[in-house]
């Protein structure tokens, strides 16, 4: 049984005056119950604008996804409370309401599941913040404690389907393990599914199930956690792994991708990858690979 | 130009948030921070910029060049800020304003600042879009902030920080929002600005990886102090303190090092 499935989803922009920009053009992914995938990208690929989908929050333009067997819809913001999906949001300096104090916000969460047996505070001691920062409003910290409080409010509904979109990249690397690890094993152990957005592969590596690996608008690679990162198959997959900077004290400054990150507005034709591709052929050019669970010509395995 | 912070302490409603920060920024050199969340990065960054919070109480001097911006007259820092001294803001998001378009965003600077025309300042801007790898550049222009990605976003923030030709650059969690390819491009461009044009960079930044393809020295705050400073090759291969050691040891592929 799949939590979330994702069919073929289309999610468009449109703005007056402006292209219509295709931020997602096309992708396929399943979420199981106590299951984590973890989504890597380049900046821009569409990855936010996919949950944000998922959400309810920008309207699907073709495609479908079912949450626990129901069509996602979208919602206003009660019911969307109630169908538990919780999002962390990329800017939690934007998500949290600046007037508020953040333990009446995580309250907010603790209402929608009655719970009353949880304080504000215990939340903020599980992301490891102390107890007292409930009496305090959002610009009254530093950028990683603003995305723990942000953390803990998504926590405090119980929601089936936690979204963290880049949940912890202004943590430092030692906080950064602990709340990744922490969002884990709250997902396996009350059995919801956590979708875990993020540009540290080392962290997805760290928790993450599955890995799917974005590219302008389309999954390209999805796997194990362990195959993908022994095995990358997409070319674009292996140059991603190869551009994580490595801490050794040498100062070699990591490989760029060749080419000009590609608009979404006017999208190459054939293989989106194909102009910045090391091992493009001429196949490459005429015709998309719209096959998974690698989509590249050079694994065709039909 | 040199920027040198010493001293500098800081306190909010009687809290001790800076507890005496040294730091020497020199031209063409990347001078990469690290620490714990809430050690006091992001406040001395704002210090230099005179952008501390209303109420702050600050001592100690931050001299750039001759002169110490934490006494120089309020139209003096205007003048610093913006210009000679950048800041690339660790929320993107607060610092692009949401009705603007960001062609608006980069010019209105540098239109101000370096007295450039109309048409000047659109080339420049543009050719900086591209530079910080958002796609379409000309088109991307006309655009407001929320058309944008985060990660597109934070890269805007570079551009205008970067519209003025500042001498001294704060930036804070920069590359944060970025995959690994456009990062390894963003860093590209502040290496080479720091060595074409003899840029002081403070790289504030968690990952480690980061420090070490770009920074040239490495200081690492704790508490509200700088706990360990040296050559990038000395702090991230021989840490001498504790927590510098144990950020090495909790990461993630610390046993493929
Ligand atoms: N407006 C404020 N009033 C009171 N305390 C504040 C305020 N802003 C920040 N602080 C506190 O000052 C300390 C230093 O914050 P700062 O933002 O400099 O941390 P940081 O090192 O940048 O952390 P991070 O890596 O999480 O961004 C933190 O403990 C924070 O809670
Ligand atoms: N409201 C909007 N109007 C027009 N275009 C938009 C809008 N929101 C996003 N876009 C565009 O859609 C594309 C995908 O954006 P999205 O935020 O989903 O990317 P992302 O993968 O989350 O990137 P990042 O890693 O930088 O956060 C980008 O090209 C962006 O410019
Ligand atoms: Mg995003
Ligand atoms: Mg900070």
């Amino acid at each position: 049984m799949t939590l979330l499935s994702i069919d073929d989803l289309v999610v468009e922009h449109r703005s007056p005056g402006r292209p219509v920009v295709r931020a997602v053009a096309g992708a396929s992914l399943t979420v199981g119950p106590g299951e984590v995938v973890g989504l890597v990208g380049e900046s821009g690929c569409g990855k936010s604008t996919l949950a944000r989908a998922v959400c309810g929050l920008d309207p699907i333009t073709e495609g479908s996804i079912t949450f626990d067997g129901e069509p996602v819809t979208p919602l206003g913001l009660r019911r969307r409370r109630l169908t538990g999906i919780q999002m962390v949001f990329q800017d939690p300096y934007a998500s949290l309401n600046p007037r508020r104090r953040v333990g009446d916000q995580i309250a907010d969460g603790l209402r929608t599941v009655r719970d009353t047996a949880t304080a504000p505070a215990d939340l903020l001691e599980r992301v490891g913040l102390p107890r007292e920062f409930a009496g305090r409003h959002p610009h009254e910290f530093s950028g990683g404690q603003r995305q723990r409080i942000a953390i803990a409010r998504a926590l405090a509904a119980r929601p089936r389907l936690l979204i963290g979109d880049e949940p912890i990249s202004a943590l430092d690397a030692s906080a950064q393990s602990q709340v990744a690890r922490l969002m884990r094993d709250l997902a396996v152990e009350s059995g919801a599914g956590l979708l875990f957005i993020s540009h540290d592969l080392s962290v997805v590596r760290l928790i993450a199930d599955r890995i799917a690996v974005m590219y302008l608008g389309r999954i390209v690679e999805v796997g194990d956690t362990a195959e993908v990162w022994a095995d990358p198959r997409h070319p674009y997959t292996r140059a991603l792994l190869r551009a994580v900077p490595k801490p050794d004290g040498l100062g070699v400054l990591p490989a760029e991708l060749p080419g000009d990150v590609p608009d979404p507005a006017n999208p190459p034709g054939g293989c989106r990858f194909h102009p910045r591709c090391p091992l493009v052929m001429d196949m490459c050019r005429e015709k998309d690979p719209d096959f998974g669970p690698v989509a590249c010509w050079l694994h065709d395995q039909r | 130009m040199t920027l040198d912070i010493s001293g500098l302490k800081v306190s909010i409603g009687g809290k001790e948030i800076l507890g005496g920060v040294d730091l020497r920024l020199a031209a063409g050199r990347v001078h990469g921070l690290a620490g714990e969340s809430g050690s006091g990065k992001t406040m001395t960054g704002l210090a230099v910029l005179g952008l501390l919070p209303h109420g702050a109480r600050v001592s100690g001097s931050i001299r750039l060049g001759e002169r110490d911006l934490l006494t120089l007259p309020p139209k003096e820092l205007n003048r610093v800020r913006g210009g000679e001294v950048a800041m690339v803001f660790q929320d993107p998001a607060t610092s692009l304003h949401p009705m603007l378009t960001i062609g608006k965003q980069l010019t209105e600077h540098m239109r101000h600042h370096l007295r450039l025309g109309r048409a000047e300042a659109k080339a420049r801007a543009v050719e900086l879009l591209g530079k910080v790898r958002i796609p379409g550049p000309e088109e991307a222009y006309g655009r407001f902030p929320h058309q944008f990605s985060g990660g597109m976003r934070q890269r805007v923030a570079i551009a205008i920080a970067l519209a003025c030709s500042p001498k001294v650059l704060i930036a804070d969690e920069p590359t944060t929002a970025l995959d690994v390819t456009v990062q390894a491009g963003v860093l590209r461009l502040l290496r080479g600005l720091c060595d074409e044009l003899g840029l002081a960079v403070l790289l504030v930044t968690h990952d480690l990886g980061v420090m070490s393809a770009v920074a040239d020295e490495v200081s690492v705050m704790k508490d509200g102090l700088v706990v360990e400073s040296g050559p990038r090759g000395q702090v991230l291969r021989e840490p001498a303190h504790a927590y510098t050691r144990s950020l090495l040891d909790s990461l993630p592929d610390a046993e493929l090092r």
